[in-house]
């Protein structure tokens, strides 16, 4: 039975998404906002797959942008040569997008997930950069792709309802995935591999499981990114995306859902925020002012804005609150 | 072509890998030696190596200076901003998680990457960098050997060895060693433990700089973004023949420099990072502590 833990905040994040449906039906909002509520979104779903992968199963990864334009070019492939621009294969597309990229996660979490800390840091990062190059050469194998050119003629079909609920249905998976015994076992991994490997738990499936879902919540992020902008480039998926999404992880606090979701929304409106704000002759001080804030946070909440709290309907349950008393002097040491 | 000209021809770009090794040699130093240190994957470091580079480049177009000069302020430059980085951004964070640390790196290097490129600081175009010498060059049966290969090998070694003695036989060395093996120990034995990881990162940034401006001589060209690439191959580099130690910086760089430079030779050059990438996975799956590490069972 769900509780009024539950239900009162997603009526409250229901009405919040009837209030912005509104202003945007009302064409309250111009289009230029639109994107951004709608990137904010697709930046959280992406973001949270990484949570997973690093926040909750403790796996570092510098490539996370690989699956999530991995998932781009795949679902926007399907739409544009499958279904011909069809709107109505829209979930298909997106799918596909999820199916392709957790799929190679798989095949490359099973070798790489080996490595440890800052060695499987380095090797997703060469993977990622690898995976830009292969999108850059596409097109000697897949004319459609557009390697260096870039992929066009995406039709627009992510609205902001799209992401907002793919947004949503992340946040559900990882917080219903999280808080069972499975993810009881991927958060073992986090805070002790040897450990948890004596006491029975198959740490080989539980890394490859958390960074398949993953890999497959940034393929969703990816497939709705292509559908939104309708133009895919090797450069929006290089290392630097994949540290905005490590940033976005570690600010908002390892492990944390509330967290990820407050510093990816606030990341992307800071970000475009400062656009608007910043006069005309300072713009190119965005990127300046960007990187010390970082700095400050991280300085100053050396452990991220919330630290592996939780809010509202995220925290965990009684049964896992009980068992995290317990065990409270393991966790928050040094990954 | 004939095979003659084909010997030619490779021996022509293992030359020129060489050349492209010998730098990412001097910035994977840096790299190393700070990871070796405190653990953290300094991604600053290749920033340093462009403003190396810039103060090469003012050194020469508008102090005028010859070329040792203007290395020599080259790696007075960085090793400053290197320690200020290190003193303002990094030691705070000494206790904090790793990731913390790690993140302020990233921070660090896209602030120096962004501020740089404003107008009144260097401005976001790429500049051409003047040579401070003549540049000529020797035919050895059909190789073309340039001054400019043999000044970047001859400083590139001269540092190397030095660097080597510096660690296996001063005072200071020996401190560095016993940090990087541990903090707390090394601290009751009275070193002090910031003092060195100042120096760690004054030698780091000092050799970046001169990087910096070797490159900018090879490849004459500098801008506030040209360290990216060369800042992550030398990493990999490290990496590859062994994070924390200082021959395997090197071999790991120029198997880095040749790999690069042969697939661009044989292949095509759009393909030289998924190649140089490629050799990275496989060595770390392999032998994951790298090419000269020593493997053993990490401690719980």
């Amino acid at each position: 039975m769900l509780s009024r833990r539950i239900l009162l905040p997603a009526a409250a994040a229901l009405a919040v998404f009837v209030v912005l449906q509104t202003a945007i039906s009302a064409e309250l909002l111009n289009a230029y906002q639109i994107t951004i509520l709608t990137y904010a979104c697709i930046f959280v779903t992406y973001a949270l797959g990484l949570n997973v992968i690093y926040g909750y199963n403790g796996q570092f990864s510098l490539g996370h942008a690989a699956f999530y334009g991995i998932g781009a070019y795949a679902s926007a492939l399907v739409t544009k040569i499958v279904f011909q621009g069809n709107p109505l294969s829209f979930p298909l597309a997106l799918a596909a997008g999820v199916a392709t990229a957790a799929a190679i996660g798989y095949l490359i979490g099973l070798p790489i997930l080996r490595l440890r800390s800052d060695y499987l840091g380095i090797a997703t990062l060469g993977f990622g950069i690898m995976v830009k190059v292969l999108f850059d050469n596409a097109d000697k194998v897949i004319p459609a792709m557009g390697g260096a050119r870039g992929l066009t003629g995406i039709p627009k079909l992510t609205s902001f309802a799209w992401a907002f609920f793919a947004a949503a249905a992340a946040v559900i998976l990882v917080r219903n995935l999280i808080y069972s015994s499975h993810g009881r076992a991927i958060v073992s991994v986090r805070e002790d591999e040897i450990a948890a490997d004596a006491m029975g738990i198959n740490t080989t499936k539980y890394k490859t499981l958390a960074f398949v879902v993953g890999s497959g919540l940034a393929g969703l992020a990816g497939g709705l990114y292509a559908h939104l902008y309708v133009f895919l480039h090797p450069s929006n998926f290089d290392f630097l995306k994949s540290v905005d999404v490590l940033m976005v992880v570690v600010l908002g606090g390892l492990g944390s859902m509330t967290g990820t979701i407050i510093a990816a929304v606030g990341w992307v409106f800071l970000l475009e925020g400062l656009r608007i704000v910043l006069p005309q002759e300072f713009l190119d001080w965005r990127m300046v002012i960007y990187p010390l804030v970082m700095i400050i946070v991280m300085i100053l909440r050396p452990r991220g804005l919330m630290g592996g709290i939780e809010l509202g309907p995220l925290k965990p349950g009684k049964v896992v609150r009980r068992l995290k008393a317990a065990l409270v002097p393991a966790s928050g040491k040094e990954a | 072509m004939d095979l003659n000209a084909q010997i030619v021809y490779f021996l022509q770009q293992v030359i020129n890998g060489i050349q492209l090794g010998s730098v990412y040699a001097l910035i994977a130093l840096g790299y190393t030696m700070v990871y070796g240190i405190v653990r953290l994957i300094n991604f600053a470091h290749g920033d340093v190596f462009m403003v190396g580079a810039f103060a090469g480049f003012f050194a020469v177009s508008v102090l005028g200076l010859s070329f040792l000069p203007a290395i020599i302020l080259a790696m007075i430059v960085s090793m400053v901003l290197g320690v200020t980085i290190e003193r303002l951004a990094y030691r705070p964070l000494r206790r904090a998680p790793k990731i913390a640390a790690l993140i302020t790196a990233i921070g660090v290097s896209i602030f120096l990457e962004y501020f740089t490129s404003l107008n009144f600081v260097f401005g976001p175009n790429y500049r051409t960098f003047p040579r401070p010498f003549e540049v000529t060059s020797w035919n050895i049966g059909g190789v073309a050997i340039s001054n400019i290969l043999v000044i970047i090998l001859g400083v590139s070694l001269f540092l190397v060895v030095a660097l080597q003695l510096f660690v296996t036989r001063t005072k200071v060395g020996i401190a560095m060693r016993a940090v990087s093996f541990d903090h707390d120990a090394a601290r009751l034995m009275g070193i002090n433990v910031d003092t060195v990881i100042s120096i760690t990162f004054a030698i780091g940034s000092a050799l970046a700089g001169a990087g910096g401006v070797l490159f900018a001589i090879a490849y004459p060209q500098v801008d506030p973004f040209m360290g990216i690439m060369p800042g992550l191959k030398a990493f990999v580099a490290a990496v590859l023949g062994g994070i924390g130690i200082i021959p395997g910086a090197l071999l790991g760089s120029l198997i880095m420099g040749q790999a690069e430079v042969l697939t661009t030779g044989y292949v095509s050059s759009t393909l030289r990072d998924l190649v140089a990438f490629g050799i990275l996975i496989i060595v770390l799956l392999v032998r994951p502590t790298g090419l000269l590490g020593k493997s053993g069972v990490e401690k719980v």
